[in-house]
């Protein structure tokens, strides 16, 4: 009963309408939020920044751009890989057109790139869902890969066909390239998913998240409720794709320092499909929870065998990896298509009770 | 709840919509077949007729959703013989269905409140920051929103998904949707099939308060004659497509045809 709303009584609508209206979570996201921004850039080492913490951030911010989509408009996506390149991309050429300009500023920029992209190749959603859109943003998918290897202009002719990121520095602090360090990069990831999950749930909690849902739920009805479903629609691959296409940028920019077509292909469309679905379908917070758990995994089931001092082969450990990835998939499939967040949520709600069984 | 300030005023007692001679079939199946009738603004017209007489298939012509091969609507004085359904909202009509067509995976309280998304006007910069204006409308529309979930009684599922909810209690939330329109013109497919008679009671103290308080004009499918004859103004009767009667509950009620119909006498 330590986790309860009771005799915590809304008095306005516009306090029954905030974010968290109930006091617990209001703590719970200040502690959070605290953890991040303070006390882990103090204690994190260089690896945990680069390899976990900085990853995972940038998956999230992709996993919210598809369940956006897929999630809350039940438009599904196999372009998400795409999408993401030509935030990556399209942020490489801005650096070379502006190299004075903001890198923060050039980075969110690509999103429009992509949120133009996304929307052309959103147009087959105003005739076909379920399946078939599925099959035609696999094409699109196919079509962006095709690009990016294809297209030497958008490596600015690198012989290494390859985006080499550069320095780019702010207040004297370099954000990009080899000398900025995993602390700083981590804080402007941070700030960025932080800021853009915001908006999302901004969005999400009102008349546009509304019709997404309703467009999901039942396009008929919505219709007839005066709703557009192809504005609806466009509007979704829009958003999504410029979340997705910030996170390809800052991907490449803030975590890996270079990166070639491959990073984009149609397993990065999977593997952020699958954050999505772990982490739970329309839920913001599952997005974080898909991603953590993805990247986790892998992390976890390495040194699993090393704590306990067994030795086990790394190609083993790799089939482990895609075994138990494979089982929980078919796993959530199956039993909780909620994903982890419902599961958060059945946590929560047998706390608000504890210590009695409901 | 005001009234719709969009197109020219149809005073009470006129002709709000008429159907002129419309015929609508399905490649081979004749939905409907040469009906004509009115709805005049303030009443509650009831549709009735046996099954499979095309009554859902009148409803969905009147709000755009299929396209009649002959015949015309008119609406507020406006002619029409295409009109997609989201014309149809903002011209002011509103419906519920069947079998119940809900957003299955939202709460009762966002459910009501797509119904009034014809009546938001904040663009989408302003839906990011949900700031000052945007936060005001918001906070608007739920004030109008809550006196609707009041009026229906639903304020205990607010906050449940519609999904998990009874039929009954979806039925009044899909009422509220439409409600929260504010339609000149509310289209009820059958809001009362499935019920038992507590909440036929209860839905039919709604439809009349609705109809009462707020002028809205009802146009009603509804098997239940007992309800029929207490609630409507005028009731329209169909058959295999074809209009057999029209008037008064009385006179309907004493047709010869509207009888054979009922009770499945060949013609
Ligand atoms: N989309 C459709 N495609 C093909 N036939 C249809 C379609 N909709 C309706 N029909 C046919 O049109 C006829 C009238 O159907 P409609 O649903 O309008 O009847 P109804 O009066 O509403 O019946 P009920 O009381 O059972 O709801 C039926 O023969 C039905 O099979
Ligand atoms: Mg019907």
């Amino acid at each position: 009963m330590f986790y309860r709303e009771a005799g915590q009584f809304k008095t306005s609508y516009s306090a029954d309408e905030s974010v968290f209206p109930i006091l617990q979570d209001r703590i719970g996201i200040a502690v959070i939020l605290g953890l991040a921004f303070v006390v882990i850039p103090l204690t994190a080492t260089s690896f945990t920044l680069s390899s976990v913490l900085i990853p995972v951030l940038i998956f999230s911010l992709a996993a919210i751009g598809l369940n956006l989509l897929t999630g809350y408009t039940g438009l599904l996506s196999l372009g998400t890989g795409g999408f993401m390149g030509v935030g990556a991309y399209a942020c490489y050429k801005l650096t070379s057109l502006f190299p004075n300009a903001n890198i923060i500023v050039l980075i969110l920029a690509s999103g429009f790139f992509s949120a133009g992209i996304g929307a052309v190749f959103g147009l087959p959603s105003l005739r076909i869902k379920g399946f078939y859109l599925a099959v035609a943003t696999l094409a699109s998918q196919f079509f962006l890969s095709w690009c990016f290897v294809r297209v030497p202009w958008l490596v600015n002719y690198n012989v290494s066909n390859a985006i080499e990121v550069p320095t780019r520095t702010m207040f004297d602090i370099p954000i990009t390239g080899p000398n900025a360090t995993p602390m700083t990069r981590y804080l402007v990831v941070l700030s960025i998913v932080v800021g853009m999950t915001w908006l999302a749930s901004n969005l999400l909690r009102g008349r546009i998240g509304r019709t997404w849902m309703a467009v999901r739920d039942m396009d008929i009805a919505a219709e007839l409720i005066g709703i557009r479903l192809y504005r609806t629609k466009l509007l979704a691959f829009a958003v999504s794709s410029f979340y997705c296409g910030v996170a390809g940028a800052m991907m490449v920019f803030l975590w890996l320092g270079a990166a070639e077509a491959d990073s984009f292909n149609i397993n990065q469309s999977f593997l952020i499909l699958f954050m999505v679905i772990i982490g739970g379908l329309g839920s913001l917070i599952g997005s974080f929870f898909g991603a953590a758990f993805i990247w986790g995994l892998p992390i976890v089931l390495k040194m699993l065998p090393e704590f306990f001092g067994v030795k086990i082969h790394a190609a083993t450990v790799e089939h482990l990896q895609f075994m138990t990835l494979g089982a929980l998939i078919i796993f959530f499939l199956v039993v909780e298509p909620h994903g982890l967040a419902r599961l958060w949520q059945i946590g929560k709600q047998k706390l608000r009770v504890w210590p009695f069984p409901y | 709840m005001r009234a719709p300030t969009s197109g020219p005023e149809v005073a009470a007692g006129d002709v709000l919509l008429s159907v002129e001679n419309v015929s609508l079939s399905f490649g081979g199946v004749k939905a409907v077949t040469d009906v004509s009738f009115d709805i005049r603004k303030g009443e509650i017209r009831a549709i009735i007729g046996p099954n499979g007489a095309g009554k859902t298939s009148m409803l969905n012509v009147i709000n755009g959703f299929y396209h009649p091969q002959k015949g015309r609507i008119s609406f507020k004085g406006k002619t029409r013989s295409k009109m997609r359904p989201h014309e149809a909202a903002h011209g002011g009509i509103a419906r519920t269905f069947q079998n119940v067509a809900l957003f299955r995976g939202m709460t009762a309280l966002d459910n009501i409140m797509a119904g009034r998304t014809l009546k938001m006007h904040r663009n989408f910069f302003w839906q990011l920051l949900r700031f000052g204006p945007a936060l005001a409308e918001e906070v608007e529309h739920r004030h109008r929103v809550e006196e609707i979930i009041e009026f229906l009684e639903i304020q205990a599922i607010r906050r449940v998904q519609v999904g998990r909810l009874p039929y009954g209690l979806q039925k009044r939330v899909e009422l509220g949707r439409a409600l929260a329109m504010e339609p000149e013109l509310l289209l009820l497919d059958e809001p009362m099939a499935g019920m038992n008679l507590e909440e036929k009671e209860d839905m039919s103290r709604f439809v009349l308060d609705v109809n009462n308080h707020y002028g809205t004009t009802i146009a009603l499918i509804e098997h239940d004659m007992g309800v029929v004859m207490d609630l409507s103004d005028r009731v329209v009767v169909l058959d295999h497509g074809i209009k057999i009667a029209d008037g008064t509950p009385d006179q309907v009620k004493s047709n010869q045809k509207v009888i054979d119909a009922y009770l499945g006498v060949a013609h």
